[in-house]
């Protein structure tokens, strides 16, 4: 057997799972960082990024670059508006409790979950990709779109960190994640980080959704999957630790991408439920995480 | 940071999610009201339908029931049956055998139906068919799996309508190896009705000299197809490729993409398109492969006055899609077999004069006894032959080809050739 071309195929594979995967856990990861909020609901914020992509789609005439570019802005936007609401309506009402949080985001999970089958129905919608290419490389072909997938992931994820780093709500954010009620009496209000932080977490995700669509299809169960693996980045690579998140991102999805193609995606998924386990059981802050503050 | 006017713009949306979510709430309390509320009346025959409303089955859902409403509204139409109206109540199982099952119970003890019928997906059916033999509930699978015939069910299940896989797959083997090829890479959807897939295609094809290069199973559920592609071979002859669940249109788009135009000839079981329209782009490279088909999508140009008729009554169009929606897509292959079943129990309730639960042997005996059906409006797929012993139809099968974006009929087996031996005598079990 040749391995030159699968080793190919599974490296791309690999790169665009850990692209989205890296979107959809920074979301979650700001969010358990920040509010130490466990978002359960967080691969449906996803799941309505593609159904949003979807609507955009549907409604917007012309190519359907256009309709994408609009998905892009505006999905995202949506999915942010009902993350504020959702953190106004109900994480702020429980005063954040860690344990509280866990049970509320399982009740909205399940709102949104059914919300969407009741409106958007039950079946799959395919959404048009803005571009249609299949690159052939000699033993197989590829979709054009999945490198744009990578490209813009990097690009969003490049723009995040900035944002991080050098923008006024980013330091009051790392503030806030870094010592809340010191942070409280230098006059932050961290009741409007925290919601700036979940629509922000939203949004990540919802932007993932947008992007997968095209190569897949949206579908109102579609937020599982999504959600599982971005735990598994989120604990693997330290609860709350940006790079860290960024580094297991790359590591789930290319094991996940190579496994798959090599031997079976099931063991795929076995091999990273266990790295979890492995994880919590000798290293629980992460393997780029810091040791307890 | 943000200020008070970014806040207000959220008002409104946050106000219609909550009058949406209000909604949600109303609607999906209200079809068990509805159930309830129409449980009361007497003398009609009520049917219960657990159809796949929801989960990966959501698109045959949806065609089974319209269709069955289609054949109900003639029956009911001419009289009913035995003079009575017939009633549908629907139960949404989700597409989980959980859920079947408990749609089962719930027509048993609440509904008090006279029959169930219409489960299609294979691991519901694989749970609910016990539970329907426990409850003593006559039972019309439209699923096409192979347990009833090969014996794991019981007295209470039927598939008067829809052939099996094994019958489907041991009549067009021989097809697919003298005119497409000898090595053959199978993908199927991992759970039973895959499995069947596998089974009898791998006998099958071992019966005509051919070889199986690799068995590829892929989970109903996934989204994301082109990591199971490497493992087809590159000296395969055939792909056969069988699909089910909400991603199959991303399946057979991934597969055009991985192959290009070097593609080994390909072999689909039309379930890999179901609800799915052929005519995008890029699906183009199906140009020129064949399909399996119960019953032409499309309209062919021999079409007969059955076909005609039943297209009419469930609203399909000369492509197989709705008359209001081309974009909707039908299961035609499938959704017939629901029609059909509707009118194999209306015959068995006349044959025993049924009135209610006092002749329901009388019934299952009736249905028993019948040995087929003559193509026909109530039978618009075809002739069928029935096996009072193994309760399980069989009938022609067609092999379609893709020409200019359209399935084209190109041969149909006779029934002698989809036929195997008995596996299983259901007649020896008592009631």
């Amino acid at each position: 057997m040749n391995i030159a071309p699968y080793l190919l195929l599974a490296t791309l594979e690999g790169l665009v799972q850990a692209s989205v995967l890296m979107l959809t856990a920074l979301g979650l990861s700001l969010v358990f960082g920040v509010m130490r909020v466990v978002n359960v609901a967080h691969g449906e914020f996803f799941m309505l990024g593609a159904v949003g992509a979807w609507i955009c789609a549907t409604l917007i005439p012309g190519p359907p670059a256009v309709a994408f570019v609009a998905a892009l802005v505006l999905a995202p936007l949506f999915v942010g508006a009902i993350a504020w609401a959702a953190d106004w309506a109900i994480l702020k009402r429980i005063d954040y409790n860690p344990e509280a949080t866990i049970v509320a985001t399982i009740g909205l999970m399940y709102i949104i979950q059914q919300t969407t089958l009741w409106s958007f129905g039950p079946n799959a919608q395919a959404v048009d990709a803005p571009f249609y290419y299949t690159l052939r490389f000699p033993w197989f072909g590829y979709s054009t779109y999945k490198f744009f997938i990578i490209g813009a992931a990097v690009v969003l994820v490049g723009g995040l960190l900035y944002f991080l780093r050098h923008s006024k709500v980013g330091l009051v954010m790392r503030a806030t994640q870094f010592d809340r009620e010191t942070a409280q009496n230098f006059g932050i209000s961290v009741g409007r980080v925290y919601s700036i932080v979940f629509a922000v977490g939203a949004m990540l995700a919802a932007i993932g959704g947008v992007l997968v669509v095209p190569a897949q299809q949206a579908h109102y169960l579609m937020g599982h999957d999504p959600l599982l693996l971005s735990f598994v980045v989120v604990i693997v690579g330290g609860l709350g630790s940006i790079p860290g998140t960024i580094a297991a991102a790359i590591l789930i999805g290319m094991s996940d991408g190579l496994l798959s193609v090599f031997f079976s995606p099931t063991l795929a998924k076995i091999f990273s439920t266990l790295l979890v386990a492995l994880v919590l059981v000798f290293k629980p802050e992460g393997l780029f995480g810091k040791a307890g503050r | 940071m943000q200020d008070l006017k970014t806040h207000s713009e959220f008002m409104l949306p946050r106000r219609k999610l909550l009058t949406g979510m209000a909604a949600a709430g109303a609607a999906l309390a209200a079809p068990g009201l509805v159930g309830r509320a129409v449980a009361q009346s007497g003398d009609v025959i009520k049917l219960g339908a657990p159809f796949h409303r929801t989960g990966i089955g959501a698109a045959y859902g949806r065609w089974y029931e319209r269709t069955a409403k289609a054949a109900l509204a003639i029956i009911n139409e001419q009289g009913g049956i035995n003079g009575m109206p017939v009633e549908l109540i629907i139960e949404d199982d989700g597409t989980d055998p959980k859920r079947g099952v408990e749609a089962m119970e719930k027509f048993a003890a609440e509904h008090k139906v006279d029959a169930v019928f219409g489960h299609l997906f294979s691991h519901v059916v694989a749970a609910t068919a016990p539970r329907a033999g426990e409850l003593k509930m006559p039972y019309f699978l439209c699923s096409e799996g192979h347990a009833l015939a090969a014996g794991a069910f019981n007295r209470y299940t039927f598939q008067p309508c829809i052939t099996d896989v094994k019958s489907q797959i041991s009549s067009m083997a021989p097809w697919m190896s003298n005119n497409l090829g000898k090595k053959v890479t199978l993908i199927y959807p991992d759970y039973a009705f895959g499995y069947d897939h596998r089974d009898n295609m791998t006998a099958a094809m071992q019966a005509q000299g051919g070889e199986i290069v690799a068995s590829i199973a892929i989970p109903p559920t996934e989204t994301s197809y082109t990591r199971y592609m490497p493992q087809i071979p590159f000296n395969t002859e055939v792909i056969y490729h069988v699909m089910v669940g909400p991603g199959v249109l991303t399946f057979v788009k991934e597969l055009g993409e991985h192959l290009g135009s070097q593609r080994p000839e390909i072999f689909g079981f039309i379930d890999s398109l179901e609800a799915v329209a052929l005519d995008i782009p890029q699906l183009d490279y199906l140009e020129g492969t064949y399909f399996w088909e119960a019953m032409p999508r499309y309209a062919q140009a021999e079409q007969n006055e059955f076909d005609k008729f039943y297209r009419e009554k469930v609203g399909v169009d000369a492509n197989g899609a709705s008359v209001d929606d081309a974009k909707d897509v039908s299961t035609f292959s499938h959704m017939f077999s629901v029609w059909e079943t509707l009118f194999a129990i209306k015959q068995a309730m006349e044959m025993a004069d049924y009135k209610g639960p006092d002749q329901k042997v009388a019934m299952l005996e009736a249905m028993e006894s019948i040995t087929g059906f003559a193509q026909s409006n109530e039978f618009p797929q075809g002739d069928k032959v029935f096996n009072g012993k193994t309760h399980q139809a069989f009938g022609h099968q067609n092999i379609s080809k893709v020409v200019d974006g359209k399935l084209e009929l190109t041969y149909t087996t006779s029934i002698d050739e989809t036929m195997y031996p008995d596996e299983t005598d259901y007649t020896q079990m008592s009631f």
